[in-house]
């Protein structure tokens, strides 16, 4: 049995909070450059290029690359083989999220759902925990903003639908996103499971390398497919046309009831935050 | 071409923008989003009911001024104002026409508009920008000045008074109601 200290988990998550905050991923960044260069529309490229330089900004003056710094969604896969010691999981994630919150000078955006009361310290944290192989423990913080969380959406297709079905729903639901979500959007996609597995899948997707295919070779091709259509749609950067309005597509897949096809589909911005730690 | 404005705007400035237009905002502009908005309204709902001037109940007056959907980032020391993006404005659609009536004349945001908000936009010669979303620490550095005027007790989503230079906006809808995102993608 491998211990680990609440403390650490702490201090981790408060620093993970600030980093992704402050510190766009370079394959993000990367996609957003090769789609500056291919974009043709000149409001398409304008935007881009306020992109680019706006994740260079954040990242020199520590500032967060979007005011909007999400709901803290927290991944875990705790190894079994470890022994948390010095007090609860559960709190160490609100801990870490309230301290790197209130010290990364980031918005205090959670509030309770009915009141509109606001918790004053962006907690509590929407924690994923998965109990994996082994004595390490993966931490992966992702801030949720919520200008593209309120434009995803899920279905329980009939198995009849099929995969046509599937691409139908993906499609419709970036054409009627528009300029909400702030596009260029990356897509994450849940197929199967249950409703709440969909779900799941579709936002763990988004913490996948960006535009890395899934290795299975028929999602991969699924998932170029559905790129290129959603680019050919014209929506473009922030929603004034162009050739970029998905940076990338990830698709997960779980096995489901022979009664249904739940589809999840979780939009995330260009401003694409995860960071991650193992202890 | 980019287009100068300064605020408060006049309604000469506001007919001379077109959906299209590239813009740089220097000026007074005030933030507000749903909760603001929605106590914003309630104030003025109240007023009607007791037959008071609607305007009057305000803590801001609206005459010829521009609000901007943002809820900053605290400012860190020595920072004038944390990251301040534009939030996605078919939130505040429900209380945009009433804001309208009482002289607003232009809206910071990004996204969708609701056809009711287009038509009061056209009735009172109103116009609708955007900011590039997620860019928002590229935006704070366009602030000059902020300080908290309203409703400081909603905290990031408090009504602040802000001096902006050169603030770079794109005009979507204009005070004819051409609306930029129904006529740029099918180009």
């Amino acid at each position: 049995m491998r211990e680990i200290d609440t403390a650490v988990i702490v201090e981790t998550i408060e620093k993970l909070c600030m980093q992704a905050c402050y510190q766009l991923g370079d394959d993000v960044k990367q996609l957003l450059k090769q789609a500056r260069e291919r974009e043709e529309s000149p409001f398409g490229s304008w935007i881009l290029q306020q992109i680019l330089d706006n994740i260079d900004v954040s990242r020199e003056q520590q500032l967060p690359l979007c005011q909007d710094t999400g709901m803290a969604v927290v991944f875990i896969e705790l190894g079994q083989d470890v022994h948390i010691t010095g007090g609860s999981l559960t709190e160490a994630v609100n801990e870490g999220v309230r301290r790197g919150y209130q010290k990364g000078y980031l918005r205090n955006s959670v509030l309770t759902p009915l009141e509109r009361k606001n918790t004053g310290d962006n907690t509590p944290a929407v924690l994923h925990l998965e109990l994996t192989d082994g004595d390490r423990m993966k931490i992966t913080v992702a801030p949720k903003g919520f200008g593209s969380e309120n434009m995803s959406r899920l279905i329980m297709l009939r198995p009849s639908d099929g995969i046509e079905g599937v691409k139908k729903f993906v499609l419709d639901t970036v054409l009627q996103a528009g300029a909400n979500p702030c596009p260029p959007v990356i897509l994450g996609i849940g197929i199967g499971g249950t409703m709440e597995k969909a779900a799941y899948l579709a936002k763990k997707a988004l913490l996948r390398e960006a535009g890395r295919p899934n290795p299975d070779p028929q999602l991969a091709e699924l998932e170029q497919e559905l790129l290129q259509k959603i680019n050919a749609a014209g929506i473009g950067p922030q929603g004034l046309g162009g050739g970029t309005t998905a940076l990338a597509v990830h698709i997960d897949t779980f096995p489901t009831h022979l009664a249904g096809l739940p589809v999840a589909v979780n939009v995330q911005c260009h401003v694409a935050r995860h960071a991650q730690a193992v202890l | 071409m980019i287009k100068r404005i300064t605020t408060p705007a006049s309604d000469e400035q506001i007919s001379q923008l077109q959906a299209g237009d590239m813009v740089e905002l220097t000026g007074v502009l005030f933030t507000g989003r749903d909760a603001a908005h929605k106590r914003m309204l309630e104030y003025i709902n109240n007023a009607l009911d007791k037959g008071q001037e609607p305007r009057d109940s305000l803590p801001i007056d609206l005459k010829n001024q521009g609000i901007y959907y943002t809820g900053p980032c605290p400012a860190p020391p020595g920072k004038i104002i944390g990251s301040c993006g534009p939030t996605t404005s078919y939130r505040m659609d429900s209380y945009t026409p009433q804001l309208l009536d009482l002289g607003l004349k232009i809206m910071i945001g990004k996204g969708q508009r609701s056809p009711e908000v287009i038509e009061a936009m056209i009735r009172n010669r109103a116009v609708y920008l955007v900011a590039v979303g997620g860019a928002a620490a590229l935006i704070a550095r366009c602030v000059k000045k902020a300080e908290v005027l309203a409703f400081e007790d909603l905290g990031a989503e408090a009504v602040y008074r802000l001096e902006v230079e050169n603030l770079p906006l794109i005009v979507v809808i204009d005070s004819q109601g051409s609306n930029l995102y129904q006529t740029q993608p099918s180009q």
